[in-house]
């Protein structure tokens, strides 16, 4: 496969991914805003601000924006041409690196990227938006989740679907984690205890965030504890969006295009995954609470930014 | 019931369709009895599947405007086909192979002993002085000596429905994707419409052009040479085509970044390191793919690419310097070539033509303008083109200014009234002119792909068909010998 392809068909699934990452994390504190509306002028700026922390993305904000209004960072995350990772961005992305491997992909694959695109360039993600927003991210993660689908489906899985699984588990792990730290950003409004009502309330948003609420409550039994989402979040084995599901699949499968049997390592990036994986493994929730929960999942991000570069540079840009 | 055509006026042209306004031509009795049975709101929903199909895969092309982003637009598809009945479409068929085999005997001739200048035929001075002439390739062998392996000559058919042969395409001709899809939109839209009616399939096309790569591939190549197609990339206006005709073959779309040249072989990036390439049909003009040969500020080529051509380490189709056989000035001579070189008479005549280098001819044009269509010798797209009739005063005297500086540049032929087709306009069935680009692939044998791209002028009265100055196309039907439907 040509390199140029292997680039474009893993940036293809980190773009879908993150769009999709995006509406889920705007939709629920949307609904999460619901629970307050009372004390809205209070809380809005508290509630909006670390959305795009998480995000890594107040300076641009900062200059287009005065203030942190709901409004404004809905269009920014959502419309905003000029932000890399917005919604919309990220899906004009997703469609020019398809375009590139038209060749590659399968019809059914192109044709759902390009309709995504349309509904954004022809204004009808605009008017959905306006009309009601809830159904429109819901549309907009349904729309990412059917190409990962119809990906599946109707794509080979060989080397280049191999390089849209790298790009989609890279990007989850990334995504969990960032939402996860979201709770650090986020502040308890005064007079609230941790524990009580409010901090529930958002660390159950968090769980909706990576659409884990029901898996959680049955996994979990119920009670919503910080230490329980973050030890679902990260280290559970089976949840297709924990962060050690998605590292394990990722060294699974670059595993797979280097033909390297797993638990070995040829490359730097299966040297990479392989010690985030082990790492993921052994790690226990009482060991990430005494290191800080926002320093650890810093330092995993940390870590797939290395095993993002370090993979680009092994197969796409030597 | 009303019928789409009721009030159709085929007008003083040659109407494709049309003998006279009660008069239908035999080929197109059957497609107009099943048009009639179609309400005006059946046939505006069935154009809107075709639009829809057609940006929903992305078949569009990009417009850019003053802000940053380009917006993307399909070409105008008109769902009336052009049909051509079998016994005209073999006389067409074997025009066209009389043309490419004199066109290549010509570049073959051109580019070692020169025949046709020493003995007269051609002026030394227009082959020397054309733009896309190549004298660092004099004396160097090609594969199977086939210098256009692709070819898009545009034929026209006059008031008496003659067809005659406007220009040849013999470096990047495109539009062949337009007619797999438009195809394919056809059948989609109108199933029923096929039953019976006996069209001949275009879809064998593909393989075709493969078998012709495959053809010309460096003997050391082995029995599976690596043949690629190299684009300049996902912004050039047919990169659609590109990929469309990469995936139809089975093979890499390429990139100049996707290639190097390393020992005179080339090499294209793979994620499992370098992998050799030996056919590359090239979508680049020559002036871009080389740096180190020709334009230097070429980003979009190979350098060391023309180095591993000459040691025959890599084919491409179409060669170097097929562009002196689509000079418009060279265009002239072709019905001189086909003599020349073949001893026939030419099957499909050209346009009458007025070389501006030739004394006589200049001091008509100058006298003319205004009845004449000037066009520049290596231009294409329908730029560089004066259309008198319809020009200004001043746009004519920028073009006398133009052809008495550079004479060589120019040549003028009569306003040729195109013939018409019924095409779906403002609401209205309305005669709109049209042309047709066959594509002639040259490998082991010369093979023409049935039909071709009907080009429909969709302003009224226009006669320019480019894409680029609002044309849009149709489904062209070449229907199968024996008797015609009815």
């Amino acid at each position: 496969m040509l390199s140029r392809v292997g680039d474009s068909t893993y940036w293809m699934g980190r773009y879908i991914e993150r769009a999709e990452n995006n509406a889920r994390l705007l939709d629920v504190n949307i609904q999460m805003l619901l629970d307050f509306e009372s004390r809205r002028h209070e809380t809005e700026k508290q509630f909006w601000a670390p959305i795009l922390s998480t995000l890594e993305d107040t300076s641009l904000f900062a200059e287009l924006h005065g203030g942190f209004t709901a409004a404004a960072v809905l269009d920014y995350v959502t419309f905003e041409p000029r932000n890399p990772n917005s919604i919309r961005s990220c899906i004009n992305q997703a469609r020019e690196n398809a375009r590139a491997v038209r060749d590659q992909i399968s019809s059914e694959m192109w044709e759902h990227a390009n309709e995504l695109w349309l509904y954004f360039q022809d204004g009808s993600a605009l008017r959905d938006f306006r009309g009601n927003s809830h159904e429109f991210y819901d549309k907009v993660t349904y729309a990412s989740q059917l190409f990962q689908g119809v990906t599946d489906a109707t794509m080979t899985h060989g080397e280049a679907w191999r390089f849209v699984q790298a790009g989609k588990y890279i990007e989850r792990a990334d995504n969990t984690s960032r939402i996860l730290d979201l709770k650090y950003h986020l502040l308890l409004p005064t007079g609230e205890q941790v524990g009580g009502n409010v901090d529930t309330s958002q660390w159950i948003s968090v769980l909706r965030s990576c659409s884990g609420m029901e898996a959680y409550l049955k996994i979990k039994k119920g009670e919503v504890t910080p230490w329980g989402v973050a030890d679902f979040l990260i280290c559970h084995e089976e949840f297709p969006r924990s962060i050690r599901f998605c590292v394990d699949r990722l060294d699974s499968v670059l595993h797979e295009i280097a033909a390297t049997g797993e638990g070995r390592f040829r490359n730097e990036p299966e040297r990479l995954s392989g010690l985030l994986r082990s790492q993921l493994d052994y790690a226990t929730i009482d060991d990430i609470f005494r290191h800080g929960l926002h320093e650890y999942l810093d330092a995993i991000q940390v870590r797939l930014i290395e095993l993002d570069l370090a993979f680009l540079r092994t197969y796409c840009s030597y | 019931m009303a019928s789409l055509f009721d009030n159709y006026d085929p007008g003083n042209f040659f109407d494709e369709m049309f003998v006279a306004a009660d008069e239908v031509r035999p080929h197109y009795r059957m497609l107009l009895e099943r048009f009639e049975g179609l309400t005006e709101g059946d046939f505006d929903r069935k154009r809107r599947i075709a639009e829809k199909s057609y940006l929903n895969q992305g078949i569009t092309f990009t417009v850019y405007n003053d802000k940053k982003e380009g917006t993307e637009r399909i070409f105008p598809f008109d769902l009336i086909p052009r049909i051509i009945p079998s016994q005209e479409w073999e006389l067409v068929e074997r025009g066209l192979k009389q043309r490419l085999t004199a066109l290549n005997a010509f570049l073959n001739d051109i580019y070692h002993d020169q025949r046709i200048i020493k003995e007269g035929v051609i002026p030394e001075e227009i082959i020397r002085s054309a733009k896309h002439f190549r004298p660092e390739f004099m004396g160097f062998d090609i594969p199977q000596n086939i210098y256009i392996h692709v070819c898009g000559s545009d034929l026209i058919r006059d008031r008496d429905g003659r067809y005659l042969v406007l220009e040849d395409n013999a470096r990047c001709p495109s539009g062949v994707s337009y007619v797999l899809e438009s195809r394919m939109t056809m059948k989609r839209v109108f199933p029923q419409l096929f039953s019976r009616y006996g069209v001949r399939p275009v879809d064998r096309y593909a393989q075709d052009l493969l078998d012709v790569l495959r053809h010309i591939a460096p003997s050391s190549a082995g029995h599976d040479p690596t043949t690629v197609v190299l684009t300049p990339g996902i912004y050039n206006s047919a990169y659609f085509e590109h990929s469309f005709l990469a995936r139809a073959m089975g093979i890499e779309i390429v990139t100049g970044a996707d290639l190097f040249v390393q020992n005179d072989r080339v090499f294209m990036k793979t994620t499992k390191g370098p992998k050799p390439v030996h056919v590359i049909y090239r979508r680049i003009d020559d002036d871009f793919l080389d740096p180190t040969v020709f334009r230097s500020d070429s980003l979009l080529g190979v350098p060391g690419l023309v180095e591993a051509y000459r040691k025959g380490n890599v084919s491409l189709a179409n060669a170097i310097g097929t562009g002196v056989a689509d000079d418009k000035v060279v265009y002239y001579y072709v019905p001189a070539m086909i003599k020349f070189y073949l001893g026939e008479d030419p099957i499909l005549p050209n346009v009458e033509t007025f070389l501006s280098a030739v004394a006589d001819d200049r001091k008509y044009i100058l006298e003319n303008l205004e009845n004449l269509v000037v066009k520049s010798a290596n231009e294409s797209g329908g730029y560089g083109m004066l259309i008198g009739p319809s020009a200004s005063q001043a746009e004519i005297e920028h073009f006398r200014t133009l052809i008495k500086a550079d004479p060589r540049n120019f040549v003028a032929q009569p306003v040729i009234s195109l013939s018409r087709s019924p095409t779906w306009c403002e609401g209205h069935m309305q005669g709109r002119h049209i042309d047709l680009r066959p594509f002639i692939l040259c490998g082991d044998e010369v093979r023409i792909i049935p039909g071709g791209l009907t080009r429909v002028a969709m302003r009224k009265g226009s006669l320019v068909v480019n894409s680029s100055q609002g044309g849009g196309s149709k489904d062209t039907w070449v229907l199968d010998g024996g008797s015609l439907p009815c």
